[in-house]
């Protein structure tokens, strides 16, 4: 058996308080099993993970999400040209459950068709927060029941993808306006969406100056800088952030290339392969949704955004309507869920601007 | 593998949608467990038993360690409770361990309350994480749970039955722990007297309504090696930590002249059945169970004492707000209203004072006019004095003037007689 060190294990984020002593054992007992027991659990529940996607219509939204779970959840929906533009935001959420080697995950996806589209767009990240909003106020509604479900339901939204337009230059006003709002509230991960229209160096600028938007307004995207536990994550968390936002192209079709099948854009002057470093960074997103944060996006969710919310809501609740058990909540204005944190956050962000100027 | 939580919601309308590659979230249970352990775990077990039936020793032996203390008197005056946190560390996975001991139980003459502090350390456990988890700033996710996980009960090898304090703790206890009964010492009863022993305290366990805690068998990976274990409760154990050489093997074991007993040998006890069910196979159902079977349990009756309710007697639900906004008003109201009764107390008191003292003001008025009568009836008195006084004096000035006026009259007319006359007068 292996034997026993004293030392805690480096990701520990609890210390051991003064008073517990370490104990040495002498021999194997067997502790370590409940990684197992924890982990038949899990495959017996089941996981749930909701995604919002969130951009203008036309950038790729659908096709992206095809291309991350690798299974047709939206029907591909080229417009008519008969049906008109949708007046208001409309949110479209599909559910489905997907499965792989035995680990079902049931995936909720979320549209927003019609965001941005109009001509004034004053105020269309009000039913995108309202619907944040509702599914937590679900949870809560469900938390503080008497008598509770042993499992609740969690539509949460645990992560935002928010795709910026390939313009090259950099954060619009309403990108800006609708990051600011969002990011207290939710995860969110912003994408170059259809990165073929720019080349590898208009992608590094674009990408530069999108980071600096993003500091000088004091947004927080994930993986947030005030949330890491230990050096570790953020080692781990600094790489991902220098390449933030990924410059991505999604893709639903397959093509030959050098005998093999690869998902890809076929176009005159060449393939681009989705899954190929070199060509786009659609990889790095994958894996950071997919492969190895997605837990972390869960957690963060339910620990800080969730709770965040909760604070709000009971400490205002004598301004919200009263009705009966649901209460229905209007869209909470952006200041009311601000986090103590974030001034600080701004306080740093203001400095790293500053150094940066000079 | 049957996922009955998923199944239902097919059932609500999900569709299963087919991959057309390897996505990657097959990772996703590596990484939930990568989260826990970095996060820790922590167990906690609650030893109830008689003093000197080796709850110590086995919770050593179980854990392969030496935990510190002392053993306990048999002269305590009540039964207390003792409870001690450990680290313990097993690869890459951290364990935080706490046991509570009772100590003092059954050596009271009078063991009517005995059970008393060990429900209420149960509650207080409940009660601090419900507190928590009410909170408005609240963080769950690192706090530390308290929350008694096992309750390993230990009976006493007397080879007949179970006694009646047993009978009563355990089932005061049901509700509120995972109960696990094990039979302490079981190296003083020989092998058919324990099947008989087994059969007995299962028999009247049964019959007195208590429930203890069943090894879970709806997965299919567990469900026939915990089937099989639920037959062998309550499992007979022995404690030792002292080790022995047994062939050519170091073993814990413990001597005796006619031969020598090992923990770890299935034949001699179940001693290794225990630490199989209890660590290595449910250790994670025994926290599932507690959180959400007993302590749901203990925050419904709780909420429900507080006057929460779900729904009104109009059957529309209520939420817990506004019962809090409800009882917030109600508590303000309260403090008003005693607010309200100490003002009047004080006003009241104010009046009564200030009467005393206008007394008192009045009395002295009265003193002093008094003496200012006194003093003028004294003055009058002596002013009369004067008056009479000064009238004698001029009385007395007067005869005078008319002596001499006479003197001088005589003096002119008939000389020396009348002054011998006046001499004799006068004297």
């Amino acid at each position: 058996m292996d034997p026993l060190r004293q030392s805690p294990s480096p990701g520990s984020s609890r210390p051991s308080s003064p008073r517990t002593p370490p104990c040495e054992m002498f021999d194997y007992v067997g502790i370590e099993a409940v990684l197992d027991q924890l982990k038949i659990k899990a495959m017996k529940m089941g996981f749930e993970f909701n995604i919002m996607v969130v951009g203008q219509s036309g950038l790729g939204k659908s096709t992206m999400v095809n291309t991350l779970f690798k299974s047709k959840v939206w029907k591909s929906n080229i417009p008519n040209l008969g049906t008109p533009t949708p007046q208001t935001l409309k949110l479209h959420s599909v559910t489905h459950i997907i499965e792989e080697k035995g680990v079902k995950l049931k995936l909720t996806v979320t549209d927003t068709p019609g965001f941005g589209d109009q001509i004034n767009n004053d105020k269309c990240w009000d039913p995108i927060l309202g619907y944040i909003n509702e599914q937590y106020e679900r949870y809560l509604q469900e938390e503080i029941l008497i008598t509770r479900q042993r499992h609740i339901p969690d539509t949460r939204v645990h992560c935002c993808v928010y795709f910026v337009p390939p313009t090259g230059h950099c954060l619009r006003p309403l990108d800006i306006e609708f990051l600011q709002r969002l990011c207290r509230a939710v995860n969110v991960v912003p994408v170059i969406a259809r990165a073929d229209s720019l080349t590898i160096e208009e992608r590094e600028t674009f990408r530069q100056r999108i980071q600096h938007n993003l500091r000088s307004h004091c947004i927080e995207v994930y993986p947030q800088k005030s949330l890491d536990e230990d050096t570790n994550d953020r080692i781990l968390n600094s790489k991902i952030r220098d390449r933030i936002p990924f410059a991505v192209v999604g893709a639903d079709r397959e093509h030959l290339v050098n005998g093999k099948c690869v998902l890809g854009r076929k176009t005159k002057w060449g393939i681009i392969e989705v899954e190929n470093m070199a060509h786009c960074e659609f990889p790095l997103l994958r894996d950071l949704l997919i492969r190895s944060h997605l837990q972390d996006l869960k957690d963060i969710t339910h620990n800080v955004h969730y709770e965040n919310y909760r604070v709000c809501r009971l400490n205002e609740s004598h301004l919200l309507p009263q009705g009966p058990g649901w209460v229905n909540l209007a869209p909470t204005p952006a200041g009311r869920l601000a986090t103590p944190q974030s001034s600080k956050v701004c306080q740093q962000a203001q400095d790293d601007a500053k150094d940066e100027a000079y | 593998m049957a996922a009955t939580d998923i199944a239902r919601q097919v059932g609500e309308g999900c569709r299963t949608v087919p991959l057309a590659g390897h996505v990657g979230f097959d990772s996703l249970p590596d990484q939930l467990v990568n989260k826990s352990v970095s996060q820790g775990f922590c167990f906690n077990i609650l030893c109830v038993g008689e003093t000197g039936l080796g709850k110590s020793t086995l919770m050593d032996t179980l854990f392969n360690t030496k935990f510190e203390g002392e053993p306990a008197t048999h002269t305590q005056p009540g039964v207390q409770l003792r409870s001690n946190t450990y680290d313990l560390q097993e690869s890459n996975v951290g364990l935080k361990l706490t046991i509570v001991s009772t100590v003092g139980f059954g050596d009271q003459i009078n063991k009517e309350d005995s059970y008393k502090p060990i429900v209420e350390f149960i509650d207080a456990q409940f009660e601090a994480y419900l507190q928590e988890e009410l909170k408005i700033r609240r963080v769950l996710h690192t706090y530390h749970d308290s929350r008694i996980h096992a309750c390993l009960y230990f009976i006493a090898p007397t080879g007949h039955s179970l006694k009646s304090l047993d009978l009563v703790t355990m089932k005061k206890l049901d509700s509120k722990v995972n109960i696990i009964p094990i039979i302490a010492k079981s190296d003083a009863i020989s092998k058919s007297e324990l099947t008989k022993f087994k059969i007995k305290i299962t028999s009247e366990l049964v019959s007195n309504g208590v429930q203890i805690y069943q090894f879970p068998t709806d997965d299919e990976s567990v469900a026939e090696i915990n089937g099989t274990m639920n037959a062998h409760l309550p499992f007979a154990v022995i404690g030792s930590t002292e080790e022995l050489k047994i062939g050519n093997k170091m073993m814990k074991a413990r001597q005796y002249p006619w031969g020598t007993v090992q923990v770890e040998n299935e034949a001699h006890c179940d001693f290794v059945k225990l630490r199989e069910m209890l660590i290595r196979v449910n250790m994670d159902d025994l926290r599932e169970q507690t959180h959400s079977r007993h302590y749901e349990l203990y925050r419904r009756c709780k909420l429900e004492e507080m006057g929460f309710k779900d729904t009104d007697p109009d059957s529309k639900p209520f939420s817990l707000q506004e019962t809090y906004e409800a009882k917030r008003n109600e508590f303000l109201g309260e403090l008003q209203k005693k607010e309200e009764e100490m003002r009047q107390m004080f006003v009241q008191r104010v009046k009564e004072k200030e009467a005393e003292l206008k007394e008192a003001e009045k009395e002295l008025h009265e003193k002093f006019d008094r003496l200012k009568k006194l003093h003028q009836d004294e003055k009058k008195k002596l002013e009369d004095k004067k008056k009479s006084l000064d009238d004698e004096v001029n009385a007395f000035k007067q005869r005078k003037t008319a002596a001499e006026l006479l003197q001088s009259q005589g003096s002119q007319a008939g000389g020396s007689q009348t002054l011998k006359r006046d001499k004799e007068k006068k004297n």
